[in-house]
């Protein structure tokens, strides 16, 4: 557990971060762009440790290119008398059609059903890996809706939705849109129900192989209504039906005013910048900044569709590293800067108990024994273990312990407050 | 008018005496050409110098 609340660990291979618990979607970007800078940092620290002539490099990505992948999942809090069937069929048209806005793209293809295609460049880096509908698993036969449902909070009023097909994005932008866009739909199906949801395709993973092989965005599939819908029709439907929520509820659920407006205006300049004019979305959808140095390099130099230098470049657009970020050099637009980052990197948010979490971490390091997402348990020294409960992710912020932990000098006087 | 378009506009009233609509696309064009043509001489420098051994050897083991 770090001190902003986030957990950072290693997972099979490669090391993994958890963001801390965040209220709104542009909290969870800040929080995903501390988690690059302190992925950033480690590296440095373990490379100082390393001879010369080794070094190691990190790619925020979810692929190998050689048919390995790997997650970047988001996760969301949904109301546990949301019917699971209702979740499933309103969220199945989002999951597949929203990486036209939000793919993070990929040169060529590596598993055999999309190889058959021989793509030059597909949407998504993740999209292929798809091959059940609904289901538990994580590293194979991976499903469009996961049911992993550890809510880490009051499972009688909350589920977690797991979501793993989702691709890590460079561009802030795309990482805001990506969060908001799902939050909201999320939000208008506890209020309305699935009813106004647009139909599923009748075949899901053949819909989201296809999408992402389909740069022209035209390609439609036969959905549960006998309509056909491409994935641009998906996602304007479903921005439609997402600021029809936010005229009627407010969005209060999601975010203020100001900053659902703000996913609103994105998401719609990002749907029509991809089918109209994608020059003004290069600087936010990354599969459009990435396609566009791809083949702006190939017709330089005159490569072959799929030569190792159009590899080279789609993994180094992921490098965490300053000095080979191709990312950094596209030229996206920035919704946090450095200062914000740093700052990320040690505090917590406030509007969440990870606020808590990370202030106690920060502060009585020594005296505890386990960090999770939803307790705290401190040692002491003379006496049981004692264990701090937070199964409500809204308590424990800034506005409700900032003071208590202020004014409690030592973990004991801390402990003491709180049995008050 | 979209707010990019009336930015757009702008961007090529000032670098452009004749402000007709075909000069401003023109423009714009131009000035995104040179964008990537920047952008693409800058990746010569930092991508990796063999691509081939760098994308064999990018292998993971494991994972969600």
């Amino acid at each position: 557990m770090l001190t902003n609340g986030a957990r950072l660990y290693v997972d099979h291979a490669h090391p993994e971060y958890s963001s801390p618990e965040c209220r709104t979607p542009l909290e969870a970007t800040l929080y995903d762009g501390a988690g690059e800078e302190i992925m950033r940092r480690a590296l440095e620290m373990a490379n100082e440790d390393l001879p010369p002539a080794q070094a190691i490099s990190l790619y925020k990505n979810n692929s190998d290119g050689k048919g390995n992948s790997y997650g970047t999942h988001e996760n969301y809090l949904v109301r546990r008398d949301l019917e699971f069937a209702h979740l499933i069929r309103a969220m199945v048209p989002h999951f597949v059609s929203r990486q036209i806005v939000i793919g993070a793209g990929k040169v060529g293809a590596e598993t055999e059903p999309a190889l058959e295609h021989n793509p030059a460049f597909q949407l998504s880096q993740r999209a292929e890996f798809f091959e059940e509908v609904v289901g538990l698993e994580t590293t194979l036969k991976r499903p469009i809706i996961n049911t992993r449902d550890e809510p880490h909070s009051d499972a009688e009023r909350f589920r977690r939705l797991h979501v793993i097909i989702g691709d890590a994005n460079m561009s802030q932008t795309a990482t805001l849109v990506k969060l908001g866009a799902t939050a909201l739909l999320l939000a208008a199906l506890e209020e309305f129900g699935p009813e106004p949801f647009p139909a599923p395709p009748r075949s899901p993973v053949h819909a989201v192989r296809a999408f992402a092989l389909d740069l022209s965005l035209r390609e439609a599939v036969p959905c549960d209504d006998d309509r056909s819908r491409n994935a641009w029709d998906f996602q304007d439907e479903l921005w439609h039906l997402a600021a029809r929520y936010v005229e009627a509820c407010g969005a209060g659920a999601v975010g203020g005013p100001s900053e659902v407006a703000l996913v609103m205006a994105q998401w719609r300049e990002m749907l029509d910048g991809v089918l109209d004019d994608r020059p003004a979305v290069a600087d936010r959808v990354d599969w459009v900044a990435k396609w566009r140095v791809v083949e702006g390099f190939r017709e330089r130099h005159h490569l072959a569709a799929h030569d190792a230098k159009l590899r080279a470049i789609d993994l180094q657009y992921h490098d965490l590293r300053a000095s080979h970020s191709l990312a950094q050099r596209v030229g996206l637009r920035v919704l946090w800067d450095q200062a914000d980052v740093r700052e990320a990197v040690h505090n917590p948010p406030p509007s969440t108990r990870a606020f808590f979490r990370g202030q106690c971490v920060a502060r009585f390091p020594e005296q505890i024994v386990a960090a999770n997402w939803d307790s705290v348990v401190f040692d002491l020294g003379d006496g049981p273990l004692q264990r701090v409960p937070m199964l409500d992710p809204l308590r424990g912020t800034h506005s409700l312990t900032a003071e208590l932990l202020e004014t409690s000098a030592t973990a004991s006087e801390l402990l003491d407050a709180l049995d008050r | 008018m979209t707010e990019r378009e009336r930015i757009q506009k702008q961007r090529g009233e000032r670098s452009s005496e004749t402000s007709a609509e075909v000069s401003v696309d023109a423009t714009k064009g131009d000035q995104l050409k040179a964008d990537l043509d920047d952008l693409l001489d800058e990746i010569d420098e930092v991508l990796e110098e063999n691509a081939e051994e760098f994308v064999r050897n990018y292998v993971q083991k494991g994972g969600q």
